[in-house]
């Protein structure tokens, strides 16, 4: 692709570990074309915490700062406040963590430092599962899902969290979703929260993962794309957790999108039809939200 | 300046002196005291310091970890549930070699909810890395923070300044608050070893395979086995400015006792008196305070006891499988003594019961009695009549 309009910089080394298709891989090497070099990036266990390299190896031309699971939120607010007693306000402080580090353990973490509009950019990159360790379900996991915790007919049954909207509820002051398969609009809104400085902005990157879908590596971006035009994963923004922004409007059938994964293999002609009326009513609600606009 | 301090203010006096900058904490009693003065330092502008208010203790050791990576100096402290969350991001900073310095309030852990004293929540994290340093007055509890940051910082260990519930936390005690060129003088900013640096992009704890890792850990044992000398060194600079220093160990009227007791914080002022008031009977009695535990001075215990018939340690804590930790700790000290002490190990005093004088005596004489001790833990003062059935 063309990437005429933003700065053709390559922050990411080409030997990193991460699988054939990663789709945060894919999501990383946008992010740091967008954000440049000034960031320090904060990575609790996930994927990228292996990925970025074992010691002595390190994959990325930015700092990173890792930490333990449950802590980017704190982790985070303590860098920025070391950084600013140090006088570096140029520096921006980005957290780089999959959705067990976010939706689950780290959620504490993460509502306290929203909470207290730590000056941050948080990005959860979502592959809806606990990828790194073996594909365990979390709460991001959506209804519908196997995983090795939800195994054949013991498929997720319940829906998937949705993150933005609980940090909405924390009236965060920008708050987006973005997609490796609309680089475009993901390297926009990395702009965009790389503008807003002064407070935390939360980034949600749809992460298409081969390996714990059982999908080809070839199919990760495509997949990663029906999910926004099946409204599945829909591209939205938050501002202060109130003014809301529809980016695109799906037209697709969810069949479409999960005929192609393992993971989705079990599901009848009734349970599609439950998912459909699932994302039909909150892409629904979130229009509703749209119109509340100040 | 002389003031009347509490104990808990002692170290947020000395926080403020340290010139901290970046302090991370969250509420719990008997904690509060120490972050409360805090704030209000760095409200008022006294100190010129990052506070954040964290929504948990985990939150805080992981707030200061970053903090204290990114190059400044850095301040926390807790207690009891508040130390047992942190577990850990005990492991994390020790692993990290980052010198945080951590108040640590003696208290017990729940349940039953008890707020009162108590060292099993400090000594429950003996194998994290830090290095332990007990105190017994306000005084002390002043001058230790301030060397804990020295030495942390020379040494790349972080350090827990222990102090009792209650008995020094909220006990009001006149205290010496130096000025702040003099502690100058005695802590220069900190210039941290490693940390994040923009011009040379690193990552910091990254993953350490089985071929790295052993020497990791390795070094970290190593910089404990240099701890002891550093904080002699540490103690004397501070003697040369402040013309005050505690030692390891403390040995109170110890040249021919025949009978040692041992023990660590308040417990030891009280045994003092004891020791006095039992000399003057002509008892033939001594006292070792034992203030740094992490790491475990050893070879100075054992020359310390190495004449002593017999020693009793008073332990306000419990192993639960195996007994008082001090008590334990100190028989595997002693291990390579030729004249081996016969050692009472007495637990007692816990959930903020108090060890009277009458109580100290009663332990000393039941040592100087007994030939050999009736049990590997003698629980003193456990009111039997609760366990007939």
């Amino acid at each position: 692709m063309n990437f005429s309009e933003t700065e053709d910089i390559e922050l990411m080394h080409p030997g990193h570990v991460g699988c054939p298709g990663c789709g945060a891989v894919i999501a990383m090497r946008l992010a740091l074309k967008a954000m440049g070099e000034k960031i320090v990036l904060v990575i609790p266990a996930c994927c990228w915490a292996v990925v970025s390299g074992p010691h002595p190896q390190f994959a990325l031309k930015v700092p990173l700062l890792h930490t333990a699971f449950e802590t980017s939120g704190a982790a985070a607010s303590g860098l920025r406040a070391a950084l600013d007693m140090k006088g570096d306000t140029e520096t921006t402080v980005v957290v780089w963590a999959g959705d067990g580090g976010t939706f689950d353990i780290g959620f504490q973490s993460l509502s306290g430092a929203v909470e207290r509009n730590e000056d941050f950019i948080y990005v959860c990159y979502d592959n809806e599962a606990y990828m790194n360790t073996g594909v365990q379900r979390s709460s991001s996991t959506p209804y519908g899902g196997q995983t090795t915790t939800t195994p054949e007919l013991q498929w997720k049954k319940t829906r998937k969290k949705n993150i933005v909207e609980s940090l909405s509820g924390h009236r965060i002051s920008y708050a987006a979703t973005a997609s490796i398969a609309f680089p475009e609009d993901l390297i926009q809104k990395f702009k965009k929260a790389m503008n807003l400085k002064g407070c935390t902005r939360f980034l949600h990157v749809f992460a298409s993962c081969p390996t714990g879908w059982r999908i080809p590596s070839e199919l990760s971006v495509k997949i990663a794309r029906l999910a926004v035009q099946t409204n599945i994963f829909p591209l939205y923004e938050v501002e202060d957790g109130i003014n809301y922004t529809i980016n695109y409007t799906g037209n697709k059938t969810v069949k479409e999108y999960l005929k192609l994964q393992g993971r989705f293999k079990q599901l009848s002609e009734k349970d599609t039809y439950e998912i459909q009326k699932m994302v039909d009513e909150d892409f629904l609600f979130l229009s509703q939200k749209v119109k509340l606009r100040r | 300046m002389r003031q009347v301090l509490e104990g808990s203010h002692a170290v947020s006096e000395a926080v403020r002196l340290a010139k901290v900058q970046v302090v991370s904490a969250y509420p719990i009693t008997p904690q509060t005291h120490i972050m409360e003065a805090i704030a209000e330092f760095c409200a008022n502008g006294k100190m010129n310091a990052k506070f954040i208010c964290v929504e948990s203790e985990h939150s805080a050791m992981a707030s200061v970890i970053a903090a204290s990576a990114a190059g400044v100096r850095t301040f926390t402290a807790t207690s009891s549930h508040g130390l047992a969350l942190m577990h850990e991001l005990l492991h994390w900073a020790s692993g990290a070699r980052l010198p945080i310095v951590m108040a640590e309030v003696n208290r017990a852990l729940a349940p039953g909810w008890n707020i009162w004293m108590d060292q099993t929540d400090s000594l429950s994290q003996r194998d994290t890395g830090w290095i332990q340093l007990y105190c017994e007055d306000s005084q002390e509890v002043l001058d230790t923070t301030l060397c804990a940051f020295k030495l942390a910082e020379a040494i790349n260990l972080p350090v827990m300044v222990v102090l009792d519930a209650f008995f020094l936390s909220h006990t009001y005690e006149p205290v010496d608050v130096p000025e702040q060129n003099e502690v100058d003088k005695f802590l220069p900013p900190f210039l941290p070893r490693i940390n994040i640096d923009m011009s040379n992009p690193c990552s910091l704890y990254q993953m350490a395979p089985p071929n790295f890792y052993m020497e990791m850990r390795y070094s970290i044992f190593r910089a404990m086995e240099e701890t002891i000398s550093k904080f002699l060194e540490v103690e004397e600079d501070f003697y040369k400015v402040f013309g005050r220093k505690y030692g390891i160990l403390d040995s109170f009227q110890c040249d021919d006792a025949e009978i040692i007791i041992i023990a660590a914080g308040t417990t030891a002022s009280t045994c003092r008196q004891v020791v006095l008031d039992l000399r003057e009977t002509g008892e033939k009695v001594g006292l070792i305070k034992i203030k740094m535990f992490r790491p475990f001075p050893k070879k100075l215990i054992s020359d310390a006891l190495s004449n002593a018939k017999k020693i009793a340690v008073i332990d306000r804590n419990c192993s639960f499988g195996v007994g008082g930790i001090f008590a334990q700790e100190i028989k595997s000290a002693l291990y390579k003594n030729k004249n081996m002490p016969t050692v009472f190990g007495y637990i007692t005093g816990l959930g903020g019961r108090d060890v009277t004088p009458k109580m100290i005596e009663e332990i000393y004489f039941k040592t100087k009695e007994e030939h050999y001790p009736e049990k590997e833990s003698i629980w003193f003062g456990i009111n039997y009549e609760l366990f007939r059935n």
